[in-house]
């Protein structure tokens, strides 16, 4: 009997046992099932300790995207945790260095897919300081603009997707509803809607067009209530709180250590946010503070991230009162075409428009790393030029792949279904992660 | 409202300025960052070089020194870079050219930024010390660079693949050797694809019911014993 194995299920107990110990109930195959759920046979003594191994994913819609995830179970606890990533890795860096500048922008879209715009606009800022371009006062804001509504509409997309892996349906809806409508204003300025490719180097791709402030206003008035109503579901929900409360605890000092950015930091208490510490397009200049949790759990995370979103609003607010008018894109040859009027009807604009298409910028040899608040934390681009069109090396700094890579140190210890509700905290995007 | 449970640590806590937007950023030279200075006076000639480039500080360092400078960098009150943004490598078009270990470093506590490099000449082996003991958060970005770039990270504790499949036997694709589509052609990757034995890389614990075999329904044992696999 030493090599008997049964394999168990370990979600259905049927009571606990004269010790204290949950009934364990074997996988009868066959048609026993019956006969087995009345008459439970006696625990099997070789069973005790045993440790069993689940696999979650690649294909479970509560890993929010292709992660795999093997844990072996203690009972219902979980002692190890073992993530396999890397199912839709498709080599964007490698791509990269074929590519010149401007035509990586569209790849950006692909990676944290939530959040395509702000990526856009985060390729741009890196490209464009190996440029040593500055970009002009109204293209900054309206990339603050840009970033902050795919701030929220990422922010919305975790906050749904999170409501359906815990059990509750109404707040995703209520939060895609907000989302489409972020992504009508993207559509209105862009043309798209998921894969904007907004940003150009030294400018954007288009101005806005006329009325799309009045749009954005009536959105900066509208969303709070809506985010109102989704506290008010949430927040002190007495199952919400039961499965987020202490779950997936990071102390500061580890959530440092881990490398971990974004709302995942800052609900473990460091006040860390990229806009405010190393800051970029003006940020300093906006009144705006940095939500910070004390308890490193879920609740926190959920609670971070709502006050971001209130504070992205409080940013945009301020953005589109002080909007100037002017050019977009700067006055550079070197990365700029020229007017499609002059380049249909002057040789030297015609040979100008051809070579930086055909040819592409060329930023002098150097480098930079330029990192941006994403959504998910601290997302950096940096860039290897040789003085050629391509970069030689394009590198991604995906913020979720550094918080994912902490997820065995959070769940161990805690139950089964809490791995889910942890996994959705991190807030992983696996387009970012496998690149 | 909860009670307090870990005390926040604040971004700049070590003092010093609001920071702003760097505007006007010179391509060359410009200020360094002050740890540098406090490099070059610690290590001495351990430091190759500085450089101050698009306003961001990059000290070369020696590739065998790397892990007691990061060490102190982390340790070190005056420095705190307690934070590893990222680790990666670049190798450059010119095959002469050494490839170059990154090392991307935050202190949250002072707000500065620093980017460390070492060089491994082209021939030498591919390996550099493993900053896994004093950033846990190099695991993963670790294991990428070894997995893209072959570099072995001495003292990683479990340094395999991380994106690409254990099996992959191309090489490693960011190397300027690889070609963008792969070694192999499409329907050589795809016979590969085919050949390959994807239970191997299952343990039989994870998934397996051999040992439960004689407990199984007839019909199931007659479909494995035509050869049916399990564990998919």
């Amino acid at each position: 009997m030493a090599t008997k194995r049964t394999i168990e299920v370990e979600l259905s107990t049927t009571g606990l046992t004269k010790d204290g110990k949950a009934q364990r109930v074997p996988l009868v195959m066959g048609g026993g099932a019956a006969v087995a759920l009345e008459a439970p046979p006696s625990m099997e003594p070789e069973l005790e300790g045993e440790h069993m191994l689940i696999n979650i994913g690649p294909q479970h819609p509560a890993t929010h995207g292709v992660l795999r995830l093997v844990l072996e179970m203690e009972g219902e606890t979980v002692v190890r945790c073992i993530p396999h990533v890397g199912y839709l890795h498709c080599g964007f860096e490698k791509i990269g260095e074929y590519r010149q500048y401007n035509q990586i922008i569209p790849w950006t879209d692909r990676e944290d897919y939530l959040n395509s715009i702000g990526n856009n606009v985060a390729f741009a800022l890196g490209a464009e300081r190996l440029f040593n371009i500055e970009i002009t006062e109204r293209c900054k804001v309206l990339r603050v603009m840009a970033m902050e509504l795919s701030r929220i509409a990422s922010h919305l997309v975790w906050m749904g997707t999170t409501c359906i892996d815990i059990g509750a349906y109404t707040p995703f809806l209520w939060s895609f509803q907000y989302r489409e409508k972020i992504y009508e204003m993207l559509e209105k300025w862009v043309g798209a809607r998921l894969t904007t490719t907004a940003t150009r180097v030294g400018g954007m791709a288009a101005d806005i067009p006329d009325g799309w402030t009045d749009k954005l206003q009536s959105f900066v008035q509208d969303f709070p209530r809506t985010l109102d109503e989704c506290e008010r579901l949430l927040t002190k929900n007495a199952i919400w709180v039961g499965r987020t409360v202490g779950l997936g605890v990071m102390s500061p000092e580890e959530a440092l250590n881990y490398g971990l950015s974004g709302p995942m930091i800052r609900a473990s208490g460091v006040d860390y946010d990229v806009r405010k510490d190393f800051p970029y397009l003006d940020y300093e200049t906006y009144d705006w503070t940095v939500p910070v949790g004390t308890s490193g759990d879920v609740y926190d995370r959920f609670l971070v991230r709502m006050a971001e979103m209130r504070e992205s609003v409080k940013i945009l607010a301020q953005a589109l009162k002080r909007l100037p008018d002017g050019p977009v894109n700067v006055d550079d040859p070197r990365v700029i075409l020229p007017s499609k009027k002059k380049a249909t009807s002057e040789m030297e604009s015609m040979i100008h428009h051809f070579k930086n298409v055909m040819e592409g910028p060329r930023p002098p040899i150097g480098e930079s790393y330029v990192a941006v608040e994403s959504p998910k934390g601290e997302k950096g681009y940096y860039f290897v030029s040789d003085g050629s069109s391509k970069p030689v090396r394009w590198r991604i700094r995906p913020p979720s792949y550094v918080n994912l890579s902490a997820i065995p140190k959070m769940v161990e210890g805690h139950l089964l279904s809490d791995v889910i509700a942890i996994n959705a905290s991190i807030d992983i995007v696996m387009g970012e992660i496998d690149r | 409202m909860r009670a307090e449970k870990f005390t926040v640590i604040s971004a700049g806590h070590g003092g010093g300025d609001t920071p702003a937007t760097p505007r006007n950023v010179p391509h060359k030279g410009g200020d360094a960052n002050p740890t540098a200075a406090a490099l070059q006076a610690r290590f001495g000639s351990t430091i190759a070089r500085v450089d101050v480039i698009n306003g961001e500080t990059t000290v070369i360092v020696d590739r065998d020194k790397v892990h007691d400078i990061v060490q102190w960098l982390h340790d070190e009150p005056t420095q705190s870079y307690e934070y590893l943004s990222d680790v990666t490598a670049v190798e450059h078009r010119d095959a002469q050219r050494p490839i170059e270990i990154v090392w991307h470093l935050r202190s949250i506590k002072f707000r500065r930024f620093i980017r460390l490099k070492a060089l491994i000449v082209k021939g030498s082996a591919l390996s550099i010390c493993s900053i896994w003991d004093i950033y846990k958060g190099a695991d993963w970005l670790e294991r990428e660079c070894y997995d893209m770039f072959g570099i072995q990270f001495t003292g990683h504790p479990d340094l395999r693949r991380i994106l690409m499949w254990e099996q992959f036997k191309e090489g490693h694709p960011l190397r300027k050797d690889f070609p963008l589509r792969g070694r192999f052609s499409r329907s050589q990757q795809l016979e590969n694809a085919l050949a390959a034995n994807p239970e191997a890389r299952y343990s039989m614990e994870e998934l397996s019911i051999v040992d439960a075999y004689e407990e199984l329904p007839l019909d199931m044992r007659r479909r494995l014993l035509g050869g049916e696999k399990t564990g998919e």
